[in-house]
């Protein structure tokens, strides 16, 4: 124990993809299978240390124990004119930084559990192995990073890593349609990060900024960490909460309430366009129709999370009084994306666009749960992702899997699945289940929960958002049923049921969805005690200030 | 007063300061002479490889003066020479060791291109004429006087003249000489009659006579004070290609042997942009505090509103393109409009860090463009056109090189890991303290639009195939270029701190920029 508490435990998760992507370099171009499972077994290790991580997780202390700092950018900048001041250096400090608490950690797990059955899903790419494996290593290094890092700019530059690895994946590996669907994701999702990155850069000008003062000898430092961020803009004595008059002098590093202001609505509007909300879903779209199977697993169970995962992070927990204001904006926002969602949804003709349009809807219940400021809400929210993200990740893998066999995902050319492949029909049947919030599979909790807390704060609204849920019954069941069930057409021929490296991941997927549903207390446990008084605790520094 | 003016002596010492520039012009000398006296069958490659030499000499000596000035890691007190009209400084030994280290890759890639290269005849010119171009935009950067300067800008301008037209075979290439003459004429003129407005109001050509003479002539001849600058400015916009100065860039990078658009993009560019950072801060911003600030304030505002439109049409322009040559002179016309941002945004007492912003971007700016210009070189050769589809099926042909160029692409568009990120972010974060939101907004908004081109080419790469699925063959100097730039550009994007660290130890903003003499 003792042990492994002193190596970077972090770093290795973070690191392990990196290493199966040289590994997968060495290999032969022509060796598929040894590619395949060198990646399989490389995805294992962050998944078997991610658990042991999460059992371990300390719910009192918090991730405080394996937190890991290495300087990593230290820019001296110029000096001269502040020579008189007894100034030694000003920096730029942009560090190696990772960490984890409640928040991240269920979501480091679903990262790792999903890419590891994606991996295994992989044995649907037909052409360019190698170069895929990288990219899907990448990847997995690329999300492991924006849920670990601690600081601006490395999460920032996770963050553009995934956007890189995705767009490869989808223009190479995608469908017909899988260039146009690669550039929109690119630009849409540029411009995301574009807005994110001048957010960042803002908060680092001013909240990043701070002095620190050794004897006669001051360092001026502009800090991209995420906790001194924290710590500045709580503090009522940081020189960004500073006014001029309080200081007696003009003070460049003060964020104004209109500074304020426009950071907090460039973060909402730069993490919305992940997530997806409303007005910038289509590109989300596209990608869920044109992507290969595994990416979109990966695509709908993880990378949609890093949206919400953002929001709350930066957006929520940095400017929670803004937040908390719009609080009516963000539910406002999550009820059009449930109705939306769910209306499109019961009309599309295209199952994977059924899907696409339930994953709308389905982020917009996290809307709802981070609108409620509460902390039933909260932990609503963040099981509704990790819960989301088993079971859009297990339904876009067997709509892989029936694309495979039967050339379409055209619901009006699908039927009788159920008689041919009763156990991927099963499977489907129980996974649809899920997401339209049976009790007793994951998916309820989180509805639940989110609907709960909202109910506190603002009961008309859940009101109408609970409409929703009818709704997603009805074009869960109208899809599902139309497959399983219903006439066989002929032109089908005799279609084989799972093989063994499909079974295991849908088992396992929905092994995962059942226990968080019959047991949802080994994920609300860990919340509860580590997200505990986590309002309370930022309203009452706020108000101190 | 002006009895007294005679020429000054060059003293063995001035000499022994000069030796980079010595080095460089006898080298030029000695190679002109040696293709007059060399046997028609001897390869003219040889004159290549000894033109490296000269430049890795020249090279070796402004490190080894850079060295001697600054031992013990203190920033050095900047020497004058030839009555202050020359001055070694900081400012002007990093510049020098970026274009002197740029045209060593510039030789190596027209090492390895020329072979292939039917439409130039005159090899020897080819790569001997890289010598007085560099040694053009090495004096620029070091005068601290409006004749030395202009005397460079001219070495640099006629030299590149005679380049661009090296393809005397294809017409295009002699359309853009002529076109690069004419123009190349007019900003000459322009930067002259803005000089003879600046020396009419304050009486001298020397930038610290300038200087202190500027808030007289403020008071007493603002019009003109206008004129003078906003005509210098003009001219060099057009060496920079600033839009709305941008418009040859196009067809002269087009006609040009690559090599040389590689070297108008990179040394060309930045020498213009370090002349007009060493005039404005040794001049202008002395009275941008001062009374009738209003003029110094409007020409750094000037700067960033041409930086503004330069990056906004630089990649809107270059949507539209189906030519990588000329993709890539817009691409580096919206480069140069950021590079104009840590010179427009001017020093604050909270953000006094422009010129190493500047620099680090010029030195991402110098490995992305060079590597790409290299990777086109290759492409060209294997598809005989220079059209986007040319790339098409890259990676299916040459793997390795295609893998290259997206770390430059990445790098271009200011995407993580680069070079290109971190010096982007530097500027964002430098335009940020300086509170001039509105170009952090347009450098955003500009990225952002880039991506689109930018990914273009990696749709052909990666995600087309070629009518040709024959392997590449990339000879050995270019692909040693491409392998430096790639990494350089990746270990930039990695580690900036290095870099950055050294230029701010050895770099002073009283001293080497502002030319503030003890």
């Amino acid at each position: 124990m003792s042990i492994l508490n002193d190596i970077p435990i972090l770093s290795i998760i973070l690191l392990s993809p990196l290493l199966g992507l040289l590994v997968v370099l060495l290999l032969p171009k022509h060796r598929s299978s040894w590619m395949k499972a060198a990646v399989i077994i490389t995805t294992l290790v962050p998944l078997v240390l991610s658990l042991w991580l999460y059992a371990n997780f300390d719910k009192q202390q918090g991730g405080a124990a394996f937190e890991e700092q290495y300087d990593w950018v230290e820019v001296p900048l110029n000096k001269e004119l502040q020579d008189a001041n007894g100034v030694s250096s000003i920096l730029f400090k942009f560090q190696y930084e990772l960490g984890i608490d409640g928040l991240s950690l269920p979501l480091i797990l679903l990262t790792v559990l999903v890419t590891a059955m994606a991996a295994l899903a992989s044995v649907h790419i037909k052409k360019r192995w190698k170069s895929f494996f990288v990219w899907f290593l990448l990847l997995e290094t690329g999300m492991l990073g924006v849920f670990l890092a601690r600081d601006l700019f490395l999460f920032f530059i996770f963050f553009e890593i995934t956007l890189i690895a995705m767009y490869f994946l989808i223009g190479i590996w995608g469908y017909f349609n899988r260039e146009r669907a690669a550039n929109q994701f690119l630009i849409y999702n540029g411009i995301g990060s574009a807005i994110m990155l001048f957010a960042f850069v803002l908060l680092v000008n001013t909240a990043g900024f701070h002095i620190d003062q050794a004897g006669e000898q001051a360092s001026f430092i502009y800090s991209g960490s995420y906790g001194d961020i924290l710590h500045n803009l709580t503090d009522p004595a940081a020189w960004v909460n500073l006014s001029s008059s309080q200081l007696g002098m003009s003070n460049p590093f003060q964020m104004t309430d209109t500074l304020q202001w426009a950071i907090f609505i460039m973060l909402l509007v730069a993490f919305g366009i992940k997530l997806p909300v409303f007005p910038f879903h289509t590109w989300m779209l596209k990608v869920h129709t044109e992507a290969p199977t595994s990416i979109v697993m990966i695509h709908s169970g993880i990378l949609l999370k890093m949206g919400a995962y953002g929001l709350l992070r930066f957006g929520i927990l940095l400017f929670p009084e803004q937040a908390r204001e719009w609080a009516f904006v963000l539910a406002v926002l999550g009820l059009i994306n449930i109705l939306y969602g769910a209306l499109l949804a019961f009309r599309q003709k295209d199952f994977k666009l059924v899907l696409a349009y339930s994953s709308i809807s389905h982020m917009g219940i996290v809307l709802l749960g981070l609108a409620a400021f509460n902390e039933i809400g909260l932990q609503g929210a963040i099981f509704q992702l990790v819960s989301h993200g088993l079971i859009s990740a297990l339904l876009f893998l067997i709509v892989g899997s029936i694309y495979e066999r039967t050339g379409t995902t055209m619901l009006s050319e699908l039927g009788g699945l159920a008689r041919s492949m009763p156990f991927m029909s099963g499977v489907l049947l129980t996974a649809g289940l899920a997401s339209l919030g049976l009790p007793g599979l994951s998916g309820f909790v989180g509805e639940i929960l989110s609907f709960l807390g909202l109910f506190e704060t603002m009961r008309w609204l859940t009101a109408v958002a609970l409409l929703g849920v009818i709704l997603t019954a009805v074009y869960v069941l109208r899809a599902v049923l139309k497959i399983t069930f219903g006439p066989e057409p002929d032109t089908f021929g005799a279609l084989k049921d799972a093989r063994l490296i499909e079974a295991v991941p849908m088992i396992v997927l929905l092994a995962f969805i059942l226990l968080l549903g019959c047991y949802p207390s080994v994920l609300t446990d860990t919340l509860q005690s580590s997200l505990g008084g986590l309002y309370d605790q930022l309203f009452a520094t706020r108000a101190g200030g | 007063m002006y009895e007294g003016v005679s020429f000054i002596p060059i003293t063995w010492t001035d000499m022994f300061y000069l030796a980079p520039e010595i080095s460089l012009v006898a080298a030029f000398i000695l190679l002109v002479v040696l293709d007059l006296l060399l046997p028609r069958r001897v390869t003219r490659l040889t004159i290549g490889w000894l033109t490296l030499v000269g430049l890795l000499v020249s090279l070796a000596l402004v490190i080894w003066r850079m060295w001697d000035m600054n031992q013990g890691g203190v920033s050095a007190e900047a020497i004058g020479l030839l009555g202050n009209s020359y001055r070694i400084d900081d400012f002007g030994s990093l510049l020098k060791i970026v274009f002197l280290s740029g045209t060593v890759l510039i030789v190596l890639l027209a090492l390895g291109s020329v072979r292939d290269d039917e439409a130039i005849t005159d090899r020897a010119e080819y790569f001997y004429l890289l010598l007085p171009a560099v040694a053009g935009a090495m004096i620029m950067t070091s005068s601290a006087n409006l004749v030395t300067l202009y005397i460079g800008l001219e070495l640099l301008s006629l030299a590149s003249y005679v380049l661009v037209g090296l393809k005397r075979k294809s017409f295009v290439s002699a359309e853009a000489a002529f076109k690069y003459v004419v123009i190349g004429g007019i900003s000459s003129a322009l930067v002259l009659f803005g000089m003879s407005y600046i020396y009419g109001v304050t009486g001298s050509v020397d930038l610290v006579v300038i200087r202190d003479a500027l808030p007289a002539a403020l008071t007493n001849f603002k019009a003109l004070v206008y004129v003078g600058f906003f005509f210098m400015l003009a001219g060099f916009g057009i060496k920079i290609a600033a839009a709305p100065f941008h418009a040859w860039a196009p067809d002269v990078y087009q006609g040009a042997p690559t090599p040389v658009s590689a070297f108008l993009a990179v040394i060309a560019k930045g020498a213009a942009l370090a002349v007009v950072f060493r005039i404005l801060y040794a001049t202008v911003f002395f009275s941008v505090n001062g009374q009738d600030a209003e003029v110094p304030k409007n020409i750094f505002y000037g700067l960033l509103v041409l930086g503004a439109i330069a990056m906004l049409v630089g990649t809107t322009a270059a949507l539209r393109q189906r030519n990588v040559k000329r993709m890539l002179a817009l691409s580096g016309v919206a480069n140069a409009g950021y590079m104009l941002v840590p010179i427009g945004i001017s020093i604050t007492v909270v953000h006094s860090n422009n010129f190493s912003e500047f620099i680090y971007y010029l030195i991402a700016y110098l490995f992305m463009t060079i590597g790409a210009f290299a990777v086109v070189t290759v492409v060209c050769r294997a598809s005989g056109h220079e059209e986007l589809k040319g790339f098409s099926g890259m990676y299916y042909r040459a793997p390795w090189t295609a893998a290259a160029m997206v770390v430059f692409i990445l790098s271009l568009a200011g995407l993580p890991i680069s070079g290109g990120f971190f010096g982007k972010l530097f500027i964002l974060l430098g335009a940020a303290s300086a509170k001039a939101y509105w170009i952090v907004a347009i450098i955003v908004i500009s990225s952002v639009i880039s991506y689109y081109f930018y990914f273009g080419l990696t749709r052909q790469m990666f995600m087309r195939s070629g009518s040709d699925d024959s392997a590449i063959s990339v000879s050995a100097p270019t692909a040693i270029v491409i392998w430096v730039c790639a990494a350089a550009t990746l270990a930039l994007g990695i580690f900036p701190g290095p870099l950055m660290g050294w230029i701010d130890a050895v770099f002073s903003v009283k001293e080497d920029l502002m030319l503030i003499i003890k």
